[in-house]
């Protein structure tokens, strides 16, 4: 089986491979179009024709040009990640950390809060039909659309820096965290339930080794839901003018200046951080699963 | 002595659902949860005018009320710009996308296998991200806001429809080439019907999706109208009540968007285990 | 495609065998090495026939069976069904399959699952609507057309999907254990059903089971198999008359006959 599945991970290579060839290929394309006008215009301007590789060649250097080339985003990211210290201000490590030490604050404080509460909620009938009607709402409320205007008030109280954000990441991987508990400790049946019941285990028991373990499948996958929602809430929340630290940061200070390679290098460097988030949470849930014997 | 009122309200509250939700009918679920909504904006409202807090902080509910019928007509207009021309747009064109790119890889099980993966990478990114490029491409215009959108829904909604084109069992698959049945019919018969709850799955969860796309872009540029825009400019000057009714009327929106797709998905998988019961 | 109620029947003499296998192998490669699912399987059946395979779990039965329909491909031998290659049958649309699981659309109306079929085929809206209500009323199920699948019990959605096979009129009924996952009660009911229905339109029938009683009630011809490699042990001509009620499985015709499968089960089993 595991040789198996161990196949189809190779196999899959190949593919991913030739599909991201074509992404790239399809992006140098949509460089050379999107950037030819301004070189156009330059060279118009200047009097002087350009041949056809000299302006693909130009197209893919410019300072500021409409959409970067991948091989301008990598080297920003590079200069970004390890062409500075990393306390510099340029530093793409110092604006990740600062968005990432946000993230873990609050998708710690969410995760935390949205278990206590789903225990709650499956052990309260009261608290169930009353907190449940409104966490299920609240996920087509787009709450992360908000997440700016909080900060600002925030701030106006005198509250900056990392708790803000982390209060919007928290509020982001809560409910996540709270709906998949909550299905999560429900999973066993009426049959596993009178089994326990059967042997006189009280609700303590219950819980610790019938609840909380067929739960755990569930936490897990929406920890990667609410990790990844609290890295956007954080980024999301760095948004607001006047914030000068953070991925979201780099984000709006390239789209004052025009600086798109300065853009383009903080996205990937967002997509790179959430996609580590994810993996570890992955990884983590394997292990766990592993040793509950629950892995496929 | 002032929290008292709140005490009282708070333990009515709490004493009235937890005799109500010993009945456990589909009447008093309803009341309980009702219940425990109004309680929490009557405590609101009670905290607000009792410790008087500064409106720039948290606008009682009652001003936030008043703020919407007062600003009626530029809510209406915003709704119509960011709603329903930027967020509603970009989910159609991102959905219909989506749809036709599923169906288009259906035949390559190598694009598949190559397409999945990276569409499940991209739908964990922070794509709101894209917003300021976007803008800076379709101006500040609906038409960045719908592009956005766009992006941020057709992977949710490709990765969905790509899992619900193959849901099918193998013997019904069997069956259908019992019968020799060529691609197109089989896809239409058969494929199509069969993933419709797996489509519907996805245009659900993107309904969110497309609102935060909608009003986030509105933050890198906008016209001078827009929910994002507003919220913006009113958080600058401090109207408070306005960015709360902003909030009211996304709220709304966004339940009633979901609510909408959700009626659609009972009419059309009235079949499904899940929606029989 | 003429509504004449019912095709050519068992009565005419089998000239040609309408199902001829002559050293059908197949291998399937796993990855703990290659499987052989059927080796050198002979075997023919003609026009009319009731054939019964029968076998434990791996003896090849249903992939014979599924190979017949071209839903498998040997690796070996040939396999003729109506003087075609099984594909070509296939498509000429020779027979109709029931699976175990009724496998009805649960988006579409009893009605509407035994007109897929015919839509596929292009069938014209009238003839549609004239054939299903035929075949509803063959498996006793006029007045249920409207329902959706998940409104009736398991026996009546198999019996719709029999139906569904029915519907066009194809001369075959492959059907591999297609009351296997229903009670012994109903399932009584729907093999006299379905013996009653074969009488009735003469078709040939292949039918894979795990039952010998119900192998030896229904068959002219009951085939036992055994596995590693999937292979045929013995062919067992019935005795029994055409006309069957239920009560014949007390007959010491029947109880031989039933012995005699255990016997030929038991003496694939030897060979382990």
């Amino acid at each position: 089986m595991i040789e198996a599945w161990r196949r189809a991970g190779r196999g899959n290579l190949v593919p991913i491979l030739t599909v991201l060839l074509i992404i790239i290929g399809i992006w140098y394309l949509g460089a050379i179009r999107m950037n030819a006008q301004w070189e156009r215009d330059q060279a118009a301007r200047a009097g002087i024709e350009l041949s056809l590789p000299e302006l693909v060649s130009r197209t893919l250097s410019q300072d500021r040009p409409v959409l970067p080339a991948p091989h301008q985003v990598a080297e920003g990211l590079w200069q970004g990640v390890a062409g500075q210290a990393v306390t510099s201000r340029r530093s793409l490590v110092w604006h990740g950390w600062v968005t990432l030490s946000a993230t873990l604050a609050g998708f710690a404080i969410g995760t935390a809060a949205g278990i206590v509460l789903a225990i709650g909620i499956v052990h309260s009938r009261a608290m169930d039909q009353s907190v449940m009607p409104w966490a299920v709402a609240s996920q087509t409320v787009p709450i992360l659309a908000i997440a700016p205007m909080v900060i600002v008030v925030l701030a106006s109280i005198g509250v900056t820096g990392l708790l803000p954000k982390a209060i919007i990441a928290a509020w982001l991987s809560f409910f996540p965290v709270l709906v998949g508990m909550v299905k999560g400790l429900r999973t066993p049946d009426g049959m596993q339930l009178d089994q326990m019941r059967s042997w006189s285990a009280g609700g303590g028991r219950t819980f610790w080794h019938l609840r909380l373990p067929s739960s755990l499948p569930y936490l897990f996958a929406s920890l990667k839901v609410a990790i990844a929602a609290a890295l956007v809430g954080t980024i999301v929340g760095e948004l607001p003018a006047g914030a000068t630290a953070g991925l979201g940061a780099r984000l709006l200070s390239g789209s004052y200046y025009g600086q798109t390679v300065q853009i383009w290098s903080a996205l990937f460097a967002a997509a790179i951080l959430a996609a580590t988030l994810v993996a570890i949470v992955g990884l983590l849930e394997r292990a766990t699963l592993k040793r509950m014997g629950l892995a496929r | 002595m002032s929290a008292i009122p709140i005490l009282g309200v708070w333990l009515a509250g709490l004493a009235l659902n937890l005799w109500l939700a010993r009945f456990d009918t589909r009447a008093t679920r309803t009341a309980v949860a009702l219940i425990f909504g109004a309680t929490i904006i009557l405590l609101w409202e009670m905290t607000v005018r009792i410790y008087q807090v500064p409106t720039v902080i948290l606008p009682a509910p009652s001003l936030i009320a008043e703020s919407v019928v007062a600003n009626r007509s530029i809510l209406w207009a915003d709704f119509v710009q960011t709603i329903l021309k930027g967020a509603l747009s970009g989910w159609v064109i991102g959905a219909a996308a989506a749809v036709a790119t599923a169906i288009a890889i259906d035949r390559s099980p190598f694009l598949q296998r190559g397409l999945l993966p990276i569409g499940n990478f991209v739908s964990a990114l922070p794509i709101v991200g894209i917003a300021p490029i976007l803008v800076m491409w379709f101006g500040f215009d609906w038409q960045s806001k719908a592009a956005v959108v766009v992006v941020m829904v057709f992977f949710p909604i490709l990765v969905n429809m790509v899992a619900g084109l193959k849901a099918t069992e193998p013997m019904q698959r069997d069956l259908m080439s019992s019968w020799a049945a060529p691609y197109w019919p089989a896809l239409w018969k058969l494929r199509l019907p069969a993933a419709m709850p797996f489509l519907f799955n996805g245009l659900k969860i993107t309904t969110t999706l497309a609102l935060i796309g909608a009003i986030v872009a509105e933050f890198f540029g906008s016209p001078t109208r827009g929910m994002g825009f507003r919220i913006s400019t009113a958080v600058g000057r401090l109207d408070l009540p306005l960015v709360w009714a902003e909030i009211v009327v996304a709220a709304l929106a966004g339940t009633l968007f979901y609510g909408i797709v959700a009626l659609i998905e009972k009419k059309v998988t009235f079949w499904h285990p899940s929606q029989r019961g | 495609m003429d509504a004449s109620p019912l095709p050519r029947n068992a009565a005419i003499a089998p000239a040609a065998p309408v199902i001829e296998a002559r050293g059908v192998s197949l291998t399937f490669q796993t990855a703990d090495g290659p499987v052989h699912a059927l080796k050198d399987v002979d075997l023919s059946i003609g026009r009319g026939e009731f054939v019964s395979f029968i076998g434990p779990s791996g003896c090849g039965k249903t992939t014979f069976l599924r190979s017949i329909a071209a839903l498998e491909t040997p690796t070996g031998g040939t396999l003729s069904v109506n003087g075609m290659e099984p594909d070509a049958a296939r498509r000429a649309r020779a027979y109709g399959y029931v699976f175990q699981a009724p496998g009805l659309y649960p988006w579409r109306t009893i009605a509407g699952n035994i007109s897929l079929p015919l839509e596929i085929m292009g069938f014209s809206r009238a003839e549609r609507a004239e054939r299903i209500a035929r075949v509803l009323d063959l498996v006793e199920l006029s007045g249920f057309g409207a329902k959706f699948p998940w409104q009736l019990s398991g026996g009546m959605q198999q019996r719709a999907s029999i139906a569904r096979a029915l519907a066009f009129d194809a001369d075959i009924l492959l059907m591999d254990e297609p009351f296997g996952a229903l009670d012994e009660i109903v399932r009584d009911r729907l093999n006299e059903a379905l013996l009653e229905l074969w009488r009735k339109t003469g078709k040939t029938i292949g039918f894979v089971t795990h039952s010998i009683p119900e192998a030896v009630y229904l068959s002219t011809r009951i085939v036992v198999m055994s596995p590693r490699p999937g292979r045929i042990t013995r062919v067992i001509e019935s005795t029994l008359p055409a006309e069957r009620p239920l009560d014949i499985r007390d007959t010491p015709e029947f109880i031989a006959l039933a012995h005699e499968v255990r016997e030929g089960l038991r003496e694939g089993h030897a060979h382990d």
